[in-house]
């Protein structure tokens, strides 16, 4: 491997850039969706059909105060943004663009994902436990109670993933689906995998929307119940960092059931595979994304957690089961 | 440790490829020790548990030197992803006043010396013996690939891998019954 100091700063630079862009402008694409969906226009003041509104939004926030109420617990409040925001982007270093474009191959890049996925979990607890706010500190335990429960079946349908590959580089997960939609672990013809799959991306997809802390699963910040969950005592770029946090991690979210499922890079029909292909599925994705949350009303805490414990985590295991006899069986 | 000895020995530049890996080396091992003395001084138990997280984050960076990733990967899943998390929530059901005096409250004039006394014996004998011992380089046995780590959980150490799914069976058991308790 190359292990130039140019290749490394380059990879920094991009990752940093991809990162930043994202953040800035899923915000934007978030609110013209809305919109667009509520049959308003959105923003459309600041340029092009309100291009320069990201650009603008991070101009107030950082130049507001960073207001630190009374009562907080001071060094957590603060830390606790930043920590929303670093392992979202370190988890982009594992993530395999395309066959050359992945900033370091690592075995074992599914699970340092989902290692970094429960650093995420952390600050919001720490943020929310350190606001000494009665809606923050219910928000909190919410969010850590309802991550720990959909991370429960998303591992397991992982586990699925992971025994038909053979792998848990991602990187060789993606090129194990190369050829064709129909090699795509969503539809995989061989094995008869096609049978128990598109449950596995069902419950995955779900699954991230509700890692992501997204309506109709965005228990932790419910507006309606609790002001803005564990954002509420943060302002200015406390707050910037926690929403950017929150877009990252949806990114990531998307990167990887892409990369599991949807065949990361590969072409639709095995002719021109490359990174606009994972990008084109990725934004997909994303628009999913958005279109649910602005679809759906927010459920209660109750039912998501025992659509959590009660359905998809039994369905998970006997997916994982059916999986395992069916590569026994072929 | 006696990788970093034989480097420092070498006193390779601070800018090479070398020097780098052990300022990181350095610096999770500074990790360990911050979070391991905030967890233990902090007066308010949810910075006791961060600090804690800290510990267990640079306790995965040395897994990692000792080029045992799957270890790290697991460390930060399980020990801050879980153990960290859990415990943040016991703290949060058990609702503790903050702030809670702690030391100083000790009945026996004795206790502060005898304790002191101790661990500096303790610590005096350990560093003796790291000292004194001839210390080996063992070669890297395995490729520490999942693969590897798979089959010596099937073959080699089935019997342990039995007994700690009993463990696991019987806490969930232990979960249910006190939930089905606290129902009724």
């Amino acid at each position: 491997m190359d292990t130039s100091i140019w290749r490394a700063l380059f990879y920094l630079v991009g990752i940093m850039a991809f990162a930043g862009l994202n953040a800035a402008y899923l915000g934007w694409c978030e609110r013209k969706g809305a919109a667009r969906i509520q049959r308003r226009i959105g923003p459309c003041e600041a340029g092009w059909a309100g291009l320069a509104q990201p650009l603008a939004d991070g101009l107030k926030l950082l130049s507001k105060q960073l207001l630190v109420p009374q009562g907080v617990d001071g060094i957590i409040f603060r830390v606790a943004p930043v920590l929303a925001m670093i392992p979202a982007i370190t988890s982009m270093v594992v993530i395999p663009f395309s066959g050359n474009i992945e900033a370091r191959a690592m075995e074992l890049s599914v699970l340092l994902l989902f290692a970094l996925a429960s650093l995420g979990m952390i600050a919001i607890l720490l943020g929310g436990w350190a606001s000494g706010n009665k809606y923050a500190i219910i928000s909190s335990a919410r969010a850590v109670s309802q991550n720990l429960a959909y991370e429960i079946p998303m591992l397991v349908t992982v586990i699925t993933i992971v025994m038909i590959s053979g792998s848990m580089n991602l990187r060789e997960i993606a090129l194990d689906q190369m050829g064709g939609f129909w090699h795509w672990n969503i539809f995989r013809l061989e094995n008869g995998h096609f049978l128990t799959m598109w449950i596995s991306f069902i419950i995955f997809f779900i699954c991230s929307v509700a890692e992501t802390n997204r309506a109709p699963f965005d228990m932790a910040e419910a507006e309606s119940e609790l002001v803005a969950g564990f954002m509420t005592e943060y302002g200015s770029m406390g707050f910037g960092l926690f929403m950017m946090g929150e877009y990252l991690n949806i990114v990531v979210g998307a990167c990887l059931t892409t990369t599991l499922f949807l065949g990361g890079w590969d072409c639709p029909f095995g002719k021109t595979p490359g990174v606009w292909w994972f990008l084109v599925k990725i934004y997909i994705l994303i628009f999913t994304f958005i279109w649910i949350r602005w679809t759906y009303p927010r459920t209660q805490i109750y039912r998501l957690l025992n659509l959590s414990w009660k359905i998809l985590i039994p369905f998970s295991l006997a997916n994982l089961l059916i999986t395992a006899a069916l590569i026994k069986v072929f | 440790m006696q990788a970093l000895v034989c480097q420092s020995a070498a006193a390779p530049a601070l800018f090479s490829a070398e020097g780098m890996v052990g300022v990181i080396f350095l610096l999770t091992v500074v990790l360990v020790f911050t979070g391991a003395l905030i967890a233990v001084n902090a007066q308010r138990l949810v910075r006791a548990v961060a600090g804690l997280a800290v510990c267990f984050t640079g306790l995965a960076g040395v897994y990692y030197f000792l080029l045992s990733p799957f270890l790290a990967m697991m460390q930060l899943l399980i020990y801050v992803g879980a153990v960290s998390i859990l415990i943040a929530f016991g703290i949060m059901m058990a609702t503790p006043e903050e702030k809670r005096v702690t030391g100083m409250k000790s009945r026996s004039l004795l206790a502060g010396p005898l304790a002191f006394s101790t661990g500096a014996l303790m610590f005096a004998a350990l560093t003796v013996l790291g000292l004194k011992t001839e210390w080996q380089v063992f070669p890297r046995q395995g490729t520490g690939d999942i693969k590897a780590v798979g089959m010596a959980l099937l073959t080699t150490h089935s019997m342990v891998f039995e007994l700690i799914s009993i463990v696991l069976l019987m806490a969930i058991i232990g979960a249910l019954v006190l939930a089905q308790r606290g129902r009724n």
